[in-house]
């Protein structure tokens, strides 16, 4: 990549932004908004320092929350994804599941979750869960049916087994479209876990930014809902270019999704 | 139905190519003859080793474009569990016998449609097959690549070092290819049968001078003439 061109894929945005914040800073002071309306950038960031403490606390069990959720998405995504592969029977057995846990919205589910585990952890791991184990599966399968016709046959030529056909041919062959997936799910499980929170309405000590901005907005103390909101929305950018990231250095080389232009 | 009173004989060592239009068979005589489909009525009896695999061709290169051209030229052997030195050495061989050896490590993107499907048939070579089938490997390339990959392709099957010659079926809808490459051209027109059989009685393996004589010149009418003639009133 040239100078000019990094220069133009990480300065563009942060320009945007410095001037989307700059604006927002002006025409708050200017206009005279109150604080419980709209908070300027500033007041923003100094009630972020005043409560690090807290809201990293808080921060932490959310990034928790939503990789386990997200780890065990993964796992069951993909692990059914190649079940369903396999066998069109599977499929057309499980496969009305998981298309009703898909559009069922994680708000009607999760207090049915609060009464049958009786745990706001478990309710909040399951929503986070819940929304993104579907993108996972259904990525991963069209991936793994999408392998070429022709390199099918010739590893029925070469007497293939099973295993080899998945390792060598199928999960390569997936691995695009299980990336798409990931990126898909890696935000919305911050979604689902922000959501599940929500509903499970948990206070205390272990609860993460969700229950923050729950708090401050019935206390009305607007700064520290937004001083949350935007640790909310730095860890969903920061899972997005992880996830990008990801995405490239596995795809780079080889694949056209992730040619550089 | 694909196909309709096929009968074909191959001799061990021969190249033979099935020429015909579109949608005449071709291809699925070179599935059936491979194992990748059966027949639904009719005899199939392969004179060689019966579990040894074809060397087969697509008409797309049909690399894995996550692996690096050594690795899909030892997809063949690694299958069957080969490792190690021995595996590498035939690897080796098979790069060099099509001039790839210097693109071992690049990935099937940073090639051209030429080196592609040089790979594919370095990994249909690194088994050394007693039978080579290629269902229209040159059709998408351009005339110097595809004069080029003829006379690799002869090297492969046809080799002067005295190893026996394999056993070829190659598919091809080129009158020119089929006559420079073939002992033998079996015309096929729709729907799915053989309508002519032509010998091309010249010294074989042939070298590139052959394609400016006028016996050349000659063969290609002739069995552009029988192609015609057989394709006649068909509906293209």
């Amino acid at each position: 990549m040239t100078r000019a061109s990094a220069l133009s894929r990480l300065g563009v945005p942060a320009l945007s932004v410095c001037l989307f914040l700059a604006a927002w800073e002006i025409a708050v002071r200017a206009l005279h908004v109150p604080t419980y309306l709209l908070p300027a950038p500033s007041l923003i960031a100094a009630t972020l320092a005043d409560n690090f403490a807290s809201l990293t606390t808080s921060w932490w069990f959310t990034v928790r929350v939503t990789l386990a959720a997200l780890a065990l998405a993964i796992a069951g995504g993909v692990l059914i994804a190649a079940l369903f592969a396999l066998s069109r029977t599977a499929e057309r057995a499980l496969a009305p599941f998981a298309v009703v846990l898909q559009v069922t919205p994680i708000v009607a589910i999760a207090p049915l979750l609060m009464i049958l585990t009786d745990s706001s952890l478990a309710t909040v791991l399951a929503c986070a869960w819940l929304v993104a184990f579907f993108p996972i599966l259904a990525n991963t399968l069209t991936g793994l049916r999408s392998a070429d016709a022709n390199l099918r046959d010739l590893f029925t030529l070469y007497r293939a087994s099973r295993w080899q056909t998945l390792r060598h041919l199928l999960v390569p062959a997936a691995l695009p479209s299980f990336m798409t997936g990931l990126r898909i799910a890696g935000g919305l499980t911050l979604i689902g876990e922000v959501g599940g929170e929500f509903v499970a309405g948990a206070a205390g000590r272990d609860t993460g930014l969700a229950s923050r901005i729950l708090e401050a907005s019935f206390r009305t103390e607007i700064p520290k809902m937004f001083a949350a909101l935007t640790l909310v929305a730095l860890t969903g950018v920061a899972i997005y270019l992880a996830t990008a990231a990801l995405s490239r250095a596995l795809l780079a080389r080889w694949h056209d999704s992730e040619r550089a232009p | 139905m694909a196909l309709a009173d096929v009968s074909l004989a191959v001799a061990a060592g021969e190249f033979v190519s099935l020429l015909g239009s579109s949608g005449c068979g071709k291809s699925t005589v070179l599935r059936l003859l491979s194992g990748l489909d059966s027949p639904t009525a009719g005899t199939i009896t392969r004179g060689l080793a019966a579990d040894a695999a074809p060397g087969y061709v697509f008409q797309d290169a049909a690399l894995m474009p996550w692996a690096s051209v050594r690795r899909n030229v030892e997809l063949p052997l690694a299958l069957r569990g080969e490792r190690g030195q021995a595996l590498h050495a035939k690897v080796d061989a098979a790069l060099r016998a099509v001039g790839l050896d210097d693109s071992a490590n690049a990935v099937p993107r940073e090639l051209s449609g030429g080196m592609r499907m040089r790979v594919s048939l370095a990994r249909a070579l690194v088994t050394a097959p007693q039978l080579w089938l290629l269902d229209e490997p040159f059709g998408a390339l351009d005339e110097i690549t595809r004069f080029a990959l003829n006379q690799t392709l002869l090297s492969l099957c046809q080799p002067q070092d005295g190893t026996p010659p394999a056993t070829t079926v190659f598919v091809t809808h080129s009158v020119y290819e089929a006559v420079f490459l073939s002992q033998r051209i079996v015309v096929m027109a729709r729907p799915g049968r053989v309508v002519d059989e032509i010998v091309i009685d010249e010294p074989y393996p042939r070298d590139a001078a052959f394609r400016t004589t006028p016996r050349f010149t000659a063969w290609c009418a002739q069995v552009s003439d029988t192609l015609q003639r057989a394709s006649a009133g068909v509906p293209a």
